[in-house]
């Protein structure tokens, strides 16, 4: 949609598409982001999962990287198609794919938190995305950031460390606290 | 002599002890601000041209940052101490202290703007230093709207006290972007902190005026919290033997 609104001209879309690409990602996690719960919080299922035996930040993980594989891996595996539309040469379009396996997952994390945060609370998706979006900035500054170099046919490894160094900190810390957050819920 | 650290964790200990003290909070706030923004104003001395008079901009700008920052500081421990010893009175004080926050973030952004305006010609600009300052007001507006959006006042206050922590992450990144280590490696549009470079009777009335903000954030901040008191302790009955609730 992005081309046919601003105009095809090869040079502006280049340096579009890294931000695109995260935008539309950011989006993406987002829409399906309020039913990751809500479904298991209506029919009580999610009552049961709290008094499972396997540790509860255990499954949430588990169910995030469901969301994750809906909605994040789908997103990096059609970067090539993108790519294609938006003239992108090879190294950029990897750089992309890099950056979206690195920074989705952190992405459904986050989003996992807001909904577990909102959980049957009224007007649910619009508060998840006012919560996780200034605490998604980072990860979405990096991965555009990184397409933006690769796009200048530089190396972009210092990027994708960082992705990976937010990627580690938010698989370690974020299941736990949205354990948290669901006990909160269902008090 | 025994300590009760606990006597005033009780709402109904703490509503007399804020109403004493926020007038002195309060009062001492304004004196200091009028005293630091007269100093800054009039006392300091007159080294640049009149075109570049518009420095003093940053007497309410660098004070309102640093409270910016401060409180949020300030309502995410409360949140933490409410969490771990589960007392109701630190869960208001957290949500107290966010609308003082957030209306101290506001200010910053807002003198910026007019600083950006005369100083580099733009009212805004991308960069590092005011993008995560604008993402401290997010964090604050939606500490606020999670708050207004969950009726049950148990799970409101264990939620934003949650989502409050998590936003902590962001806090040392806006810290760095103004107080880097090495000026080489972070170069943008705002400057770097010029705290210890500057003219000393600027710095004083800088200081005292961030002080004054600082005790204003106090007195609002109890001001607010026995307000929240009254509405949520509202049926017990020391509330209801309060003179002013009698009359």
């Amino acid at each position: 949609m992005f081309p046919l609104g601003v105009g095809v001209e090869t040079g502006l879309l280049q340096k579009m598409a890294g931000g695109v690409v995260w935008v539309a990602a950011l989006l993406a996690s987002m829409l399906a982001m309020e039913r990751l719960f809500a479904g298991d919080y209506a029919d009580g299922t999610l009552e049961q999962i709290l008094l499972a035996s396997p540790p509860l930040p255990v499954i949430v993980l588990a169910k995030v990287t469901a969301h994750w594989l809906l909605t994040g891996l789908p997103m990096a595996l059609i970067t090539p198609l993108a790519g294609l539309q938006y003239h992108l040469p090879l190294p950029a379009v990897q750089g992309m794919l890099v950056s979206l396996l690195l920074g989705t997952p952190v992405l459904s994390l986050l989003g996992a938190l807001g909904a577990a945060l909102t959980l049957g609370v009224r007007g649910g998706g619009v508060l998840i995305a006012l919560l996780i979006l200034p605490l998604s900035v980072p990860v979405l500054v990096y991965g555009a950031g990184g397409i933006t170099v690769c796009l200048a046919g530089e190396d972009a490894q210092a990027y994708w460390l960082l992705l990976g160094a937010l990627l580690l900190l938010a698989v370690l810390f974020i299941p736990w606290v949205i354990a948290q957050a669901l006990r909160i819920a269902l008090e | 002599m025994d300590v009760h650290w606990f006597r005033y964790a009780s709402p109904a200990t703490f509503y007399g002890l804020a109403g004493k003290l926020a007038p002195w909070f309060g009062w001492g706030g304004v004196l200091l601000i009028a005293v630091g923004l007269y100093w800054g104003f009039f006392q300091t001395p007159d080294l640049l041209t009149d075109q570049k008079q518009y420095y003093r901009i940053l007497f309410v700008h660098v004070g309102a940052a640093w409270m910016s920052m401060w409180l949020y500081v300030v309502m995410v421990g409360w949140g933490l101490v409410g969490l771990a010893f589960n007392t109701r009175l630190s869960f208001m004080l957290a949500a107290a202290t966010a609308p003082t926050g957030a209306l101290f973030t506001f200010l910053t952004l807002w003198s910026g703007a007019f600083w950006g305006k005369t100083s580099w010609g733009t009212w805004w600009d991308w960069d590092p230093r005011m993008t995560s300052e604008l993402l401290l007001l997010f964090l604050y507006v939606g500490y606020l709207a999670l708050q207004s959006a969950i009726e049950d006042v148990h799970r409101r206050d264990r939620a934003s006290a949650l989502l409050a922590a998590v936003g902590l992450v962001l806090v040392p990144v806006i810290f760095w972007s103004i107080n880097c280590p090495d000026p080489n490696q972070c170069s943008a549009l705002h400057q770097q902190s010029s705290m210890r470079e500057i003219e000393p009777n600027i710095r004083i009335a800088w200081l005292v005026t961030a002080l004054g903000f600082w005790l204003y954030a106090v007195a609002a901040t109890l001001l607010r919290a026995r307000n929240l008191i009254l509405l949520r302790e509202g049926r017990a009955q020391w509330v209801s033997n309060l003179q002013e609730v009698r009359a």
